[in-house]
């Protein structure tokens, strides 16, 4: 029962371990503040040695997310790491693989910005994370941890949906998530896949052609536009289904709300505070915590909406996810912001008094 | 039983193993536990600091602004956490950092000489055990047999041997406070 064991490790640990443990391929990356631990970890377990998962220091996030391409390109489960300005070099990869439609993970433990920022938490990469931030109409799947265990479970999970739907896959980390300690039970370990395997799970990947089948050819190009507005077509399908399918929330005293806090990621942590101590002055509040910010849980908060006389949107940034709310309340209540900006994040008091003008 | 703590003193004095092992004795007693470091351009001789929480319950916030305990190792520290106290809550300090004392009187306050004694007693590199020797003599959230657990398993191999003299110098911190 080893792999039951209760330990105690930071989120950005956690995520290399769980990688080694769900039978990942290869990780590729670049040190950076504050997901450095990650490549750090991996580097100190060895799974090479082990499971024989490659983990390779590449020489920029530019040539991380190109070897995550060419890895994927082969049916292999990849992934790399970074933050906020790593993640900007990374974008034109990630449009690229959404194009070809192929499948990998990428950490972002995000960080003040815009540019090269603070190296302190914040979560102003929604916009990047959930409306593109490379060039063309796709998605990332996107999952948003609020505690170092969900941070160990989401490694198998987002693997799990980018090689369901052929879709790059994100976990979006901040500081706080990737810094912090926390109990943790690991999730036990899965092999890594053979070939053979490989083979017949990802019938498109470039995996050397037998003679029994035409080349798998893997490229987000057709000069035809019609040929390429089939294609867009047919991801914009996915991301329908992946929309209707494949949303994930919590939550929290929301039965006798009257008022509620939506918030992701560390924010909600912090969100869940100020609710304790509002309820203890009476205010009868609730938490909408969203786990996938894309898909994002449209119908769950406009079902809110008709329920609560007001919305506050907790993010540590400048008011991005708020837009979202808004989409899905579509002016029915109040939906207000809160936030702190460039690596400073709002205590539980602040929060509270938010509330209260909101009342 | 729930306990917030803030331990903060220059980089290189311990503040974040005095709160990994704290938190880590928490968890070998099956209670909830965080440990958040305010990270950043720390390195020797910077300031640090870590939030601990220790808890019978699940955590929300592992980022507060108030806390029941500070446990305070020099004066820029003093200065920032001395008023994030609760009302009736503990203050401990080490007099060697510490030029201008706290002046509160809301709060328990308790000055430990910890640097001083491990000097004496040639433990130095220890000094941060004495002081959670102090903190668990008022605040007995965790058992000293988890606490030499939790040493355990956090030092590498090669450290094990300096156990008992750990030991020592959380008793000598218990003795200090009365």
């Amino acid at each position: 029962m080893a792999d039951q064991e209760i330990t105690l490790m930071k989120g950005n640990e956690a995520i290399a371990h769980a990688a080694i443990r769900c039978g990942c391929d290869g990780y590729f990356g670049y040190p950076i503040t504050p997901q450095s631990e990650v490549l750090e970890t991996l580097a100190e377990q060895k799974p090479w040695e082990t499971t024989g998962m490659v983990v390779l220091q590449a020489e920029s996030e530019t040539s991380s997310i190109n070897m995550v391409y060419g890895g994927a390109g082969c049916g292999k489960k990849v992934m790399t790491s970074s933050s906020s300005p790593g993640i900007s070099l990374m974008q034109e990869g990630l449009s690229y693989m959404a194009g070809c439609e192929i499948p990998c993970l990428v950490v972002n433990v995000s960080r003040g910005g815009p540019g090269l920022g603070t190296i302190q938490p914040s979560q102003a990469d929604y916009f990047q994370s959930c409306k593109g931030g490379g060039h063309g109409d796709y998605h990332l799947i996107v999952l948003a941890p609020s505690s170092v265990q969900e941070t160990a479970d989401f490694v198998d999970l987002a693997f799990e949906l980018a090689f369901k739907y052929r879709n790059p896959a994100m976990i979006l980390s901040d500081g706080v998530i990737g810094q912090m300690m926390e109990k943790v039970v690991l999730p036990p370990f899965k092999p890594r896949r053979t070939e053979e395997q490989i083979l017949k799970e990802c019938p498109w990947a470039a995996t050397g052609r037998p003679k029994t089948r035409k080349p798998n050819v893997i490229t987000s190009l057709e000069l035809d536009p019609a040929k390429m507005e089939e294609i867009n077509i047919r991801i914009q399908k996915k991301y329908a289904e992946i929309q209707e399918k494949e949303v994930r929330f919590e939550e929290f005293m929301l039965e006798d709300a009257e008022y509620a806090i939506c918030a992701f990621g560390s924010a909600a942590r912090i969100a869940k505070k100020a609710i304790e101590d509002a309820r203890k002055e009476g205010i009868k509040v609730g938490l909408l915590r969203p786990i996938t910010l894309w898909p994002f849980p449209y119908k769950e908060i406009e079902a809110l909406s008709h329920k609560v006389k007001g919305i506050l949107s907790l993010e540590i940034n400048a008011g991005q996810m708020v837009e979202d709310i808004r989409l899905a309340v579509n002016g029915r209540i109040p939906v207000n912001h809160y936030g702190r900006l460039g690596g400073i994040i709002p205590a539980p008091d602040e929060v509270v008094n938010e509330l209260k003008k909101m009342m | 039983m729930k306990q917030e703590i803030i331990i903060a003193g220059f980089g290189g004095q311990g503040v974040l193993s005095m709160g990994k092992i704290l938190a880590y004795s928490g968890l070998i007693e099956g209670k909830e536990v965080t440990w958040m470091p305010a990270y950043g351009p720390e390195q020797r001789g910077g300031t640090a600091n870590v939030t601990v929480i220790v808890s019978d319950e699940e955590i929300s916030s592992p980022i507060l602004s108030t806390y029941d305990t500070a446990i305070i190792l020099n004066q820029p520290s003093m200065e920032k956490f001395e008023k994030t106290v609760k009302p009736g809550g503990t203050l401990i300090y080490d007099g060697y950092g510490i030029n201008i004392p706290p002046t509160r009187t809301d709060i328990n306050i308790y000055r430990v000489d910890a640097m001083d004694v491990a000097a004496k007693m040639n433990l130095i590199k220890i000094f941060n055990m004495i002081l959670l020797g102090s903190y668990l003599k008022l605040h007995p959230i965790v058992q000293i047999e988890s606490v030499l657990k939790a040493l355990k398993k956090t030092l590498p191999e090669r450290h094990h041997h300096l156990i008992p003299q750990n030991e020592e110098a959380i008793k000598t911190g218990m003795d200090l406070v009365k």
